[in-house]
């Protein structure tokens, strides 16, 4: 095997494909990075740990064909570290040379034939813009749980039903809904599918750049897979397995109360008075008429209050929240005011974007956050 | 129970100075045991140990039993060869913190300030009872004589100016009596001792104190602070030779936090096989929840123990995203903590679980759904509902499905008294 290719495209290839190798390989041959150079002037890059699946082609001058296996992390370091020139990679016996310019590499390869076959991409449902998608990802898996004891909940539930694409995510304390629309490949396609929040992050981050992305599914039958592929670039992985819980349900039917404030205002009053709400403390928001007072810390520890305008309706209302989980949820808005609506002091609170003081809120992101009971 | 031999010989007598000797540390004798004798008076005046049957080890022991070299902490085998003559009882837990509520009552009669160390002992602050009651040994026999007479259950009562020498004062005042130590004899009481009587010198201490040549409290007084702190540590070191002076600022705290409730189980066979140990974390967390809840606590960080048939003990602990009191969640803990132990290739002999970072329940934030069903998450239902069954129908009433053979021979032991650890 022996190809030339521009440095800027290798190192950029090879990034994309190593991304997710495991640092402590069950296998050896699983932290490599596979390089596939055809007579078409073509050269794949693969990788695979038996759950997610990365696969990337370059275009090269490829002088003689063939196939390796080298250390995944290696090459993209070094590749990243190459002076701006083209880069030479020549199989010798059983070492790979990388020479660039005046730099010179030799990479140890490892058995091509010990290498698992890489899953086949599922069948084509439809596709979504790049942007939208990152934008819904990141909104959703932010209430993503990250205890591995409870797999189910390390889960994105993303429900598909025709040209509407609702993500749901949940940690048990907060709750996030997206829905988007796309472009499914037949008309009334309906799947359910639930993918790794962190898998379905990642996928989100570095495919989302593209104008489209095409999501392939595979539920049911054999391997429960979700594809994703834009730009020469395609991802596949393992859908986590079983029965989400029905978490539609929680949200309130109505709430007669609600309060609209300006997003950045209410998060930067958030950060300076969550300084003193020490770990497991609240941050205590009261709501009256046109203002709301926030507030943290009690007794003999430190305190700290701010108020800030907010146009509420309907009665007045305290509430008390874990300030992080408050600030990712003003954090996975985007409009100039956020909207909480309430039911009652120790019943979830729903937040949503709205665009203008006196308008309607934007009910395609619902982020649904448990208050903490304080005494009052 | 004390874990040294049984001491003879008279008692030696520090004098008679009441003044400035206002703490009381009240011990049950052999309160395990005792307990038993009480339901089973034909047993009286033999020796009995209260233990696992088959395996485990020896909880409490009367002192007959004691007599043959029998004490708390000893494998069960060992204690049955010593004492083949032995009546060996298994545990009841239930009647012993009973037991133990009826005994902290009588105690709470006497002050407000009774700081509770484990179901068996506790230290009491009486220098503002002098009026009401009397001295502090008036005191302590009508303790002694309350429990004895109410309870039928025999205590001993050490009283001293401090909290750890009133506690070393009870165990010499064992069996069934009362020591004082006049604050002036503090010191040379103390002198007299070796070094493994003072409150927090286990065996590794004692070691490390040996290799430079101290094994009595009298040279460790005698050693300079620094040398001390050399052998066992900076803090550990000024405290220990702060305690060889007597001194021990610490008060009488009435309400004792706890640091961690747990439960833990020695295994009728070792075994490697980890879905076996998996059936005994499920009860083990089931109990351990179960306390929580009684105590109405949470926890944030739940811990693993594992000891392995070659005696090596190892402890993995996992703090939790949000503070629990359900067995769901401490056992799933447990399991993952289990999944990440490399065995070695050995069999496990005993496994335990315990849950850390309390607090109150009433600080535990509620899920989502929780929230919106009124605090009601089928979870925490299912095992409140086991609760209120147990209450009823008794300990063994109810328990997870995925444990009923697997714990039926094992020895579960839920708070040993304290001076067992």
């Amino acid at each position: 095997m022996r190809f030339r290719v521009d440095r800027d495209v290798l190192a950029e290839a090879v990034t994309w494909t190593a991304r997710s190798l495991p640092t402590r390989p069950p296998v050896p041959v699983l932290a490599g990075v596979r390089l596939e150079a055809d007579a078409n002037g073509l050269v794949q890059l693969s990788s695979f740990d038996y759950e997610v699946s990365a696969r990337s082609e370059i275009a090269a001058d490829v002088v003689e064909a063939g196939t390796v296996l080298v250390s995944g992390r290696l090459l993209a370091e070094i590749s990243r570290a190459l002076p701006a020139k083209p880069v030479d990679v020549v199989l010798e016996g059983s070492k790979v040379t990388v020479t660039c310019g005046a730099s010179r590499f030799t990479l140890l390869t490892m058995p091509v034939e010990d290498y698992p076959a890489l899953p086949a991409m599922p069948a084509v449902v439809g596709t979504i813009a790049g942007p939208e998608l990152t934008e819904a990802v990141a909104q959703v898996t932010v209430a993503a749980s990250r205890d591995d004891t409870l797999p189910l909940l390390t889960g994105v539930r993303m429900e598909i039903e025709g040209e509407k694409i609702t993500l749901l995510a949940t940690d048990r304390y907060r709750l996030a809904l997206r829905e988007l629309s796309w472009t499914p490949a037949t008309p009334g396609h309906e799947s359910i599918a639930l993918v790794r929040a962190r898998t379905l992050s990642d996928a989100a981050k570095s495919l989302g750049s593209s104008e489209q992305v095409t999501v392939a599914l595979s539920t049911g039958a054999g391997v429960d897979l979700i594809g994703f592929e834009a730009g020469g670039r395609h991802t596949t992985s393992l859908l986590v397995d079983g029965d989400y819980p029905a978490v539609r349900r929680l949200f309130p039917d109505e709430t007669p109360i609600h309060a609209v404030v300006s997003r950045q205002a209410l998060t930067e009053a958030s950060r300076r008075v969550a300084l003193v709400a020490e770990r497991n403390t609240s941050i205590r928001l009261a709501f009256s008429e046109g203002q709301v007072v926030l507030n943290a810390g009690q007794g003999d520890d430190a305190q700290a209050s701010e108020a800030l305008e907010a146009a509420l309706t309907g009665e007045d209302i305290t509430v008390a929240f874990n300030p992080q989980f408050l600030l990712d949820g003003l954090g996975a808005l985007s409009t100039e005011f956020v909207r909480m609506s309430f039911t009652h002091p120790n019943k979830p609170v729903e937040f949503t974007g709205q665009a203008a003081l006196d308008g309607d809120d934007d009910s395609s992101y619902r982020y649904l956050l448990v208050p903490i009971r304080f005494a009052s | 129970m004390s874990r040294g031999p049984l001491r003879r010989g008279p008692r030696p007598d520090w004098g008679s100075d009441e003044s400035h000797c206002g703490i009381l540390h009240v011990d049950m004798d052999a309160f395990f045991a005792s307990v038993e004798l009480v339901r089973r008076p034909h047993l009286r005046g033999r020796p009995v140990i209260v233990g696992g049957e088959s395996r485990g080890v020896v909880l409490a022991a009367t002192y007959e039993a004691r007599a043959f070299g029998v004490h708390s902490a000893m494998p069960m085998a060992q204690a049955r060869r010593m004492c083949p003559q032995a009546i060996v009882l298994p545990p009841d837990q239930a009647a012993y913190r009973a037991a133990s509520v009826a005994v902290m009552a009588i105690l709470g009669q006497v002050t407000a300030l009774v700081e509770k160390v484990s179901v068996d002992e506790a230290f009491l602050d009486v220098s503002g009872a002098r009026r009401r009651l009397g001295s502090p040994t008036v005191i302590a026999e009508q303790i002694r004589e309350r429990v004895r007479r109410e309870l039928d259950l025999p205590c001993s009562v050490g009283i001293a100016s401090t909290k750890f020498v009133a506690k070393l004062a009870s165990g010499m005042a064992k069996p069934d009596g009362v020591l004082l130590i006049p604050r002036a004899a503090t010191v040379p009481f103390l002198h007299s001792l070796p070094v493994g009587s003072l409150w927090g010198v286990g065996e590794r201490t004692e070691a490390a104190l040996a290799r430079w040549g101290i094994t009595t409290v009298a040279q460790l007084a005698d050693s300079e602070v620094a040398t001390v702190q050399r052998a066992v540590g900076k803090v550990a070191g000024a405290h220990l030779h702060d305690l060889a002076w007597g001194r021990d600022p610490r008060p009488v705290t009435p309400v004792r936090q706890e640091k961690s409730i747990g439960a833990e189980s020695t295994l009728p066979e070792d075994t490697a096989d980890r879905s076996v140990l998996e059936t005994h974390l499920v009860s083990l967390a089931d109990r351990t929840a179960t306390q929580l809840r009684e105590r109405g606590l949470v926890a944030r960080t739940v811990s693993l123990k594992v000891r392995s048939a070659d005696f090596r003990t190892l402890t993995r602990s996992r703090t939790l995203g949000v503070p629990t009191d359900t067995a769901r969640e401490v056992s799933l803990a447990a399991r993952e903590l289990l999944a990440g132990v490399d065995l070695g290739g050995q069999a496990v002999r005993l496994v335990g679980v315990r849950a850390e970072g309390l607090t109150a329940s009433t600080t535990r934030p509620l899920t989502l759904e929780e929230s919106v069903d009124d605090g009601h998450a089928p979870q925490r239902r299912a095992e409140q509902a086991m609760d209120e069954v147990r209450r009823r129908f008794g300990a063994g009433a109810v328990r997870a499905a995925s444990v009923v053979d697997a714990t039926s021979r094992t020895s579960t032991i839920l708070e040993p008294p304290g001076d067992l650890s």
